[in-house]
């Protein structure tokens, strides 16, 4: 078991879970309240990490991240190291990655919410943001809290962007899911079937809560 | 407690309390009320002591005037006095929510203007968000806030600088107005229809609104319960001195409980006025279809009397209230309530017999509760139906029923004449008569038909 691999997926997990919650209500909130032009252009964009192929996305982000590139040589500039092959430059992949898991459920959470409801709040007196915060937010918890689970979740299996971008480094970039393959690479039959099996547990349960909290939710509603 | 701290932060709680008319005298209004229980009682009718939220401002308490072609088109213009409850009625999709909607500023009309009391909510210069427009809303299906008890739905309505202490005393109050006293804690799922609505109405009320919109409050819930909520809403009403604009496609609805009717159409007011004044005398055929207004006929203005005019339809020559406004030979549609419809008893003569007798056959008839509802073909013409009804028992004592003859005396009174409508086809006055020279003929005899069998009774 390589417990420094499990640490490193769950740093990057709860740091890609809660840095993506206020993007996912901000996107989410306005992809379900706004009419906007190139609203369906935002939601593909969103929506594009679930059908890309995780190396076709990993190799973007490596290219965008290389030394040479402008992000890369600003990047370098400011923190003096590199962002492709560093925890930190994962963690951005994974924040992409990730969209649509954080996204997605939030939206349906504010979606669910009469239309009157939000006017009623401003009818009130409340403020946009007091009515969001008062009773948006309330009522669309379910939602933000399957945005973070699947989010967690799907960054602890996350394995294509990872090697693409992260490549192995030990303690800086080998998640859980690279150190069963680099294991069972190695013929570590043992020690791979110790991490797979960990992962499976942590997902099934992730899982399970995602589909509780939908029936929570649906009770609600 | 409660009052303790509603003391203790005079001025802030003052400002919470609907209608504010205590807060010019703090003290004396305070303490003439006991427990302070009516003090958030929206612009308690009790306070003889005038409210100070209205100085004298010229015009009423609310005006609205609202002119948009697209996406729903609107041409909307009425005023809701300080107290009147104005009925907006119309049918499905006439544009009733869209106006209310517009009071409350949750939409922005192309061109018009709102103003309560005198203030500019909505002008070609002015649009004001929801939350600065102080206004009570009732929506149709109440919109709830469905994770906070029936106090906090309140208490989301007072402003958050109150102490809290203080808001949960206001919203008790409140809801104890509304006859909710002891549910404060329950949640909206755990309240019935009726309930819900009342809760939604403390909270519209929370907001210490200077206009209240009801929008089809009473269409969400059972019969028994609508009766129950509208009785409530009749007395209520009273003590609140805001204009109070009820949306409703229910025509009873709007005749029980208010002072003044807007008809609606295609987002256009066609006529506004006392609710018996717009259901008996309808300015046009099209409002006259709109407030469900049956008996609609065509006939010819045959002449003008000093006691009245006279009016050619089918072989008939009806003798109806002076409408001197009507040039003779003209064409003119007109209508009778079925109220005004008296039908003649073979048991015992009745008064208004020889008024405007018509005969015919009885196509439909419907024993509906005490009374039946009938239709009588005039003439024995198909095309021809005159509906009125009668009480269950006369209409079996006079062997009421389809196929049978009858005749009816349209009460003189009860005729209404409107312009013809337009693209109408006109019936065509029945045997040519050139209606004039009839009318000459037929003056002395109030029995205008020509017809052996009316004669003979």
């Amino acid at each position: 078991m390589d417990w420094a691999a499990l640490l490193l997926s769950l740093q990057l997990a709860a740091a890609t879970a809660l840095l993506l919650l206020p993007v996912a209500v901000g996107l989410g909130h306005a992809l379900a309240w706004r009419k906007f032009r190139g609203k369906s252009a935002l939601e593909a964009v969103v929506a594009l990490p679930l059908v890309l192929p995780p190396t076709v996305l990993g190799y973007y982000l490596l290219v965008t991240f290389a030394p040479t590139s402008a992000l890369g040589q600003l990047y370098q500039q400011l923190f003096g190291t590199t962002l492709a092959f560093s925890f930190q430059g994962l963690l951005v992949a994974s924040l992409i990655a990730n969209l649509p898991f954080a996204v997605q459920p939030v939206q349906r959470g504010f979606e669910a919410i009469a239309p009157e409801v939000r006017e009623a709040a401003w009818l009130c007196g409340m403020s946009r943001l007091r009515a969001l915060w008062k009773i948006e937010l309330p009522l669309a918890w379910p939602g933000l809290l399957t945005a973070a689970v699947l989010t967690f979740a799907h960054t602890l299996g996350e394995f294509g962007v990872v090697l693409m971008v992260g490549g192995n480094i030990p303690g800086e970039t080998r998640t859980v899911a690279i150190a069963i393959y680099d294991r069972a690479q190695a013929l570590d039959e043992r020690a791979a079937g110790v991490m797979a099996a960990t992962l499976l547990v942590l997902s099934f349960a992730a899982i399970s809560l995602v589909y509780w909290l939908d029936r929570v939710r649906r009770r609600h509603g | 407690m409660a009052e303790a701290a509603q003391s203790a932060v005079p001025g802030a709680a003052q400002s919470a309390v609907p209608g504010g008319a205590q807060s010019a005298v703090p003290g004396a209004a305070q303490s003439a009320v006991p427990g302070g229980a009516q003090s958030a009682v929206p612009g308690a009718a009790q306070s003889a002591v005038p409210g100070p939220a209205q100085p004298a401002v010229p015009g009423p308490a609310l005006s609205v005037e609202l002119e948009q072609g697209a996406p729903i088109p609107l041409a909307a213009r009425f005023d809701c006095g300080e107290g009147e409850l104005l009925a907006l009625v119309g049918p499905s999709g006439s544009g009733k929510t869209t106006i209310l909607r517009a009071i409350a500023g949750l939409i922005r009309p192309q061109s018009g203007s709102v103003r309560a009391n005198g203030a500019a909510w909505f002008d070609a210069r002015t649009f004001l968000p929801p939350q600065a427009r102080r206004v009570g809303l009732v929506f149709q299906h109440y919109a709830l806030f469905p994770h906070l008890s029936a106090s906090g739905n309140v208490q989301a309505a007072l402003p958050p600088t109150l102490p809290r202490a203080t808001r949960v005393s206001i919203a008790r109050e409140l809801i104890e107005f509304v006859h909710l006293g002891g549910l404060e804690d329950r949640l909206p799922r755990e309240l019935s229809g009726g309930q819900q609505q009342r809760v939604a109405l403390a909270r519209a009320l929370a907001r210490d609104p200077q206009v209240l919109l009801l929008d089809e409050p009473f269409s969400a819930v059972d019969q028994v319960t609508r009766r129950r909520l509208q009785r409530e809403l009749a007395q209520m009403r009273r003590r609140l001195k805001i204009p109070i604009v009820l949306v409703t496609h229910d025509l009873e609805e709007a005749a029980s409980l208010a002072d003044r009717m807007v008809v609606l159409h295609h987002g256009r007011t066609l006529q506004s006025g006392a609710p018996f004044d717009v259901l008996a005398r309808p300015a046009t055929v099209d409002i006259a279809r709109l407030v469900d207004y049956r008996n609609l006929f065509t006939g010819r203005i045959a002449a003008h009397e000093p006691e009245c005019t006279r009016l050619a339809w089918l072989d008939c020559l009806l003798e109806v209230p002076p409408a001197p406004a009507y040039a003779p030979g003209s064409e003119v549609s007109w209508g009778i309530l079925p109220a005004h419809c008296i039908l003649h008893r073979r048991d015992r003569p009745s008064r208004g017999e020889h008024e405007n007798p018509v005969r015919g056959v009885i196509g439909e008839f419907v024993p509906f509760g005490e009374n039946a509802a009938v239709t009588l073909h005039v003439d024995g013409r198909q095309d021809v139906e005159l509906h009125f009804s009668v009480p269950t028992h006369v209409a079996a004592r006079n062997g009421l029923e389809a196929g049978v003859e009858a005749v009816v005396s349209l009460l003189k009174q009860g005729i209404h004449l409107m312009p013809l409508a337009e693209g109408h086809h006109p019936v065509p006055v029945a045997g040519g008569h050139q209606p004039a020279p009839v009318a000459e003929g037929h003056q002395p005899a109030p029995v205008a038909r020509v017809d052996p069998a009316a004669r003979a009774r």
